[in-house]
């Protein structure tokens, strides 16, 4: 059944933000620490869970891969909603410091993925 | 007509779903036969995205883009942090464990760095600008982490609304110029396996950034970037107000 997936993806997804919202306390952090994080760690161990019982139905696949493949049109929507307008007018300094901390941040991943790659045999 | 108007604002959601399609559609044309599938259909469509966010900010000078607009109050709810997150957690179903399994150091590491290179610049950038106070360096840093750890910690230190909006125009900025980017950037640092993701992921940092920009590079890398990327708020938001106000502190006596 479907909904069986729908509900498996749900509650991974109640339990790890709620985790991550009693982290975010724990912490005194005004923010959900790793909620969504925790909830795809939980899904993955389901997923593992169920494959080695022979449990995992093909409606159990739909009802999770069909939110899957959601996503992009989902972040389409975000991007349609995002406050462009104001980080467009934020002058030089928002730019400036955005643009300096993307070239950094991807410079750093350039040299990561080098670093992996020689770590490999 | 207002009936058409009345009919889209009532069924929200369908008409997202509607409108979103279209946006999809046309920009897989687009991607096809204009730049000859150069460009992959999904960064148009996010692209096309932001253009309808920034028309509706134009249109209602409100802070939601296009979802400011009643007709289109559904693009809020289908692209809110809700239905986000859920989709986010669904992507996790097709991860490789053992993949997943090395992100420990990986992550931390990346996470780490994600989060005072951005600072140190944010810093850097404000203090050029001429801020001089640790707060509202402090803030303006923070927002370059994500545009949630700028307002946070802003909020906690009692910074100055323009500051405050300086610091969110930040990490807006930076989000949107991580989902365009991404897949440009994608061949010449290596973006095409799940452990560049991961790093990829707790460098950039802004969850909507991350996602949107790898899946507009590989959907398949998506789970791993979000894996990381979502501790990274939280850290963020846990040193920013903290350590990170702190060494300011120190150096701006």
């Amino acid at each position: 059944m479907t909904i069986y997936g729908v509900a498996l993806l749900a509650i991974c997804t109640l339990i790890g933000v709620g985790l991550g919202d009693l982290l975010g306390m724990a912490l005194h952090v005004k923010a959900n620490v790793g909620g969504v994080g925790i909830a795809m760690v939980l899904l993955i161990s389901a997923r593992v869970w169920l494959t080695h019982r022979g449990a995992l139905s093909a409606g159990i696949k739909l009802g999770t891969e069909f939110w899957a493949t959601m996503y992009i049109p989902i972040v389409v929507a975000m991007a349609a909603q995002q406050n462009v307008l104001s980080a467009a007018s934020g002058g030089p300094m928002v730019v400036i410091a955005a643009v300096l901390t993307v070239a950094a941040c991807a410079g750093v991943v350039a040299l990561i993925s080098r670093i992996d790659k020689g770590e490999r045999p | 007509m207002s009936f058409l108007v009345d009919l889209l604002t009532k069924q929200g959601l369908v008409t997202a779903f509607a409108l979103v399609g279209v946006i999809i559609y046309v920009s897989h044309l687009i991607s096809k036969y204009l730049t000859r599938g150069r460009i992959h259909g999904s960064a148009i469509a996010i692209l096309a995205g932001l253009g309808l966010a920034y028309a509706g900010g134009v249109i209602t000078g409100g802070q939601k883009g296009i979802a400011d607009i009643p007709m289109f109050a559904g693009i809020g709810l289908l692209g809110g942090a809700l239905l986000r997150d859920f989709a986010i957690v669904a992507t996790a179903f097709e991860v490789d464990v053992v993949q997943a399994r090395r992100a420990g150091l990986l992550g931390a590491v990346s996470l780490g760095l994600g989060t005072i290179i951005p600072f140190g610049i944010g810093v850097a950038v404000a203090r050029v600008y001429g801020y001089t106070d640790a707060v509202s360096l402090t803030t303006i840093g923070a927002g370059a982490i994500t545009y949630i750890v700028g307002p946070v910690t802003g909020a906690a230190l009692g910074a100055s609304s323009p500051v405050m909006a300086l610091s969110i125009g930040v990490g807006v900025l930076k989000a949107i110029l991580v989902m365009i980017g991404t897949p440009f950037l994608a061949p010449f640092i290596g973006l095409n396996n799940p452990h560049s993701a991961m790093s990829y992921g707790g460098l950039m940092g802004t969850v909507s950034g991350v996602t949107g920009g790898l899946a507009a590079t590989d959907p398949k890398l998506v789970p791993y970037g979000a894996l990381i990327a979502t501790f990274h708020t939280g850290v963020g938001c846990l040193v920013g107000p903290s350590i990170l106000y702190f060494t300011v502190r120190a150096f701006t006596g």
